[in-house]
């Protein structure tokens, strides 16, 4: 999988297999999930290396969610990619789980770190990324982070450690959806111009659309040719796509099951099936 | 060999030295292992480490959270790495960050804090770890040790390469007593059994604790009391059955710790005791107070942690006994 259409139909498989997940359980983390769905979709559908028949794959690129509670997107992206059945998506947090709401590397396969904690995974992945060198090993590490994890000073530790160890492999992502749980960003705890501050702290710092496939392929390919860590800054709606919750603020955490959703749904089928026409009509422009 | 007490006492390296000198020997020895410091590099010599084998000596600055969290991502790709401060800086500053990254996650870290209690002397009250112990010991998982002397020192950081998982030490840097015979051989929740004795059993832990430990037992004799000595060295996992070997035998307990005496070492001792072998016991140890500055000598007497302390303690406990 590679090209752009086909990352598009990954995308929207990724937005309803996490809205029937969470909507299965009655409560989660919607809002966050899906404003890192192309992302996610661009990573385990393009970018990232790795083999879901053998998850400790040691030379396989490394993946933190920092912002662990975004575990039911994370989860529903390893399914499609057949890390587990698909079915096992009904059981997040049900009682002995694989699929916790926060991301839990002993859990889960295809999970490389624990994270919930806020600020804290990031880390680890920045670790990673300091083993990979040391080992001589070729292995990127992408974490993602929230913009109100970015509140936490570890986040800000790891923003001096990166650049100084010159950690190149690395390459963060910081979802900012501008909401964080108690409202927006601006009026919790203002963390302005993201970009400038990344920069200043001696990162490759790209600020981009976090919901343009094409962006998000092109903003990877910048990061991986700069010798510096990279802070890719997202531009995200928070729930994007799916308008249930796109249209409540704050929309961090919401209750909701599968009756209350119809209209909403049909929505996200529709992106669906509208991203597979587009993908057929490409491969028929091909053929 | 198995651990031999000497039959005199003799100075040996001080514990800061004994671990770089061991850590330089193991780093060379084994390439997975990383050396991590804080701004601490002077405080514990490792700067011959920084010097021999830059690639993997890591100084993170004063940040140690993310030190924390970069050794735990470290050891997933299969690295061991060791992180070095204060032992308040690596406890009570980032347990949020040993529990959950280290931890909780099943990863591979192993965590050196200098200067328990008392012996932060000067560095004062913001330095001096009562509670580090307590702290460590109730996250689930973590092994917790404290050496009292640099043969037993050497031992547990190689094995503590060996074994995996998360570990903390409380180090004394300034201890240098050689307590054990070169190669003694010890075992992680294993204790020691240092003198012999009938009355009472003191449990102590660390340098300063077991060096005065020693003078109280010498004491009690002279009054008739027959004191036996064991160094408990490690906190968690905890040697049950030595415990109620000892409960058997002499009836009756005293604790010894450069800590509070809340959910410490005697707390640890004490719930195996209340659950497998009640007896009286006695607590050595501070009362729930913060550390100020001052000499060691001088601190000893303010928290009560002298042989004095330790003699009135096992006097008291096997009274209690003949109650």
């Amino acid at each position: 999988m590679s090209s752009v259409a086909e990352i598009r139909v990954f995308a929207e498989q990724i937005r309803l297999e996490t809205i029937k997940e969470i909507a299965t359980y009655g409560v989660g983390h919607i809002g966050g999930s899906m404003s890192v769905v192309e992302l996610m979709a661009v990573l385990y559908g393009s970018e990232l290396r790795h083999d879901p028949t053998n998850p400790s794959w040691e030379d396989r690129d490394r993946f933190v969610m920092s912002k662990g509670h975004a575990g039911p997107v994370v989860y529903a992206t390893l399914a499609l990619r057949g890390y587990f059945p698909l079915e096992e998506l009904s059981t997040l947090n049900q009682n002995g789980t694989r699929l916790p709401s926060h991301c839990d590397r002993l859990k889960t396969p295809g999970i490389d770190m624990t994270a919930g904690s806020l600020g804290q995974g990031a880390s680890a992945a920045a670790g990673m990324a300091y083993a990979g060198k040391i080992l001589g090993k070729e292995f990127y590490t992408y974490t993602v982070l929230g913009d109100g994890e970015s509140n936490e000073g570890q986040v800000w530790e790891l923003a001096l450690f990166a650049p100084h160890h010159k950690l190149s492999r690395l390459i963060a992502f910081t979802d900012y959806n501008k909401q964080q749980l108690d409202g927006a960003t601006k009026d919790i705890l203002d963390l302005g111009d993201m970009g400038a501050k990344y920069e200043a702290f001696g990162w490759h710092t790209q600020v981009v659309d976090g919901h343009d496939i094409e962006a998000l392929l092109s903003a990877i390919r910048e990061a991986k040719a700069d010798e510096r860590p990279s802070m890719i800054i997202l531009n995200t709606i928070k729930g994007n796509g799916f308008k249930f919750a796109e249209e409540r603020f704050p929309n961090h955490s919401l209750s909701f099951n599968m009756d209350g959703i119809a209209d909403s749904l049909e929505i996200v089928e529709k992106r669906l099936a509208d991203a597979k026409a587009k993908l057929e009509e490409e491969k028929g422009g091909i053929n | 060999m198995r651990a031999v007490m000497r039959q005199n006492f003799e100075k040996g390296n001080l514990l800061r030295d004994q671990y770089a000198e061991t850590m330089y020997e193991l780093m060379g020895e084994d390439s997975r292992i990383i050396l991590m410091e804080a701004d601490m590099i002077a405080c514990d010599n490792t700067g011959k480490i920084f010097r021999d084998y830059p690639e993997r000596a890591i100084e993170c600055g004063i940040q140690e959270a993310n030190m924390i969290g970069v050794a735990a991502g470290m050891s997933s790709v299969g690295l061991i790495p060791f992180c070095h401060s204060f032992g308040p800086f690596v406890t009570r500053r980032v347990a949020d960050q040993v529990c959950i990254s280290a931890a909780y996650a099943g990863l591979n870290v192993k965590i050196i804090g200098s200067d328990p209690g008392i012996t932060a002397q000067a560095n004062g009250g913001t330095h001096m770890p009562f509670e580090d112990g307590a702290m460590m010991r109730s996250i689930s998982g973590v092994t917790v040790l404290e050496p009292s002397c640099p043969v037993q020192y050497d031992w547990m950081l190689r094995e503590m390469v060996k074994e995996y998982g998360v570990f903390y030490v409380r180090m004394e840097r300034k201890a240098n007593i050689k307590i054990y015979e070169d190669g003694s051989d010890f075992e992680i929740g294993k204790g020691v059994q240092l003198t012999e004795g009938s009355d009472v059993t003191i449990f102590a832990t660390g340098a300063h604790c077991l060096l005065e430990s020693f003078e109280a037992v010498k004491a009690l004799k002279g009054d008739g009391i027959s004191a036996r000595l064991v160094d408990m060295f490690s906190w968690k996992p905890i040697d049950e059955e030595l415990i109620a070997k000892c409960a058997a035998e002499t009836g009756c307990f005293v604790t010894v710790e450069n800590h509070n005496v809340m959910g410490g070492f005697g707390s640890a001792v004490a719930e195996v005791a209340v659950r497998h072998c009640p007896v009286p016991m006695e607590f050595v140890g501070v009362e729930d107070r913060f550390g100020q500055v001052g000499t060691k000598a001088y601190l000893a007497e303010q928290y009560g942690l002298t042989a004095k302390d330790i003699v009135d303690a096992a006097r008291k406990a096997v009274l209690r006994k003949h109650d």
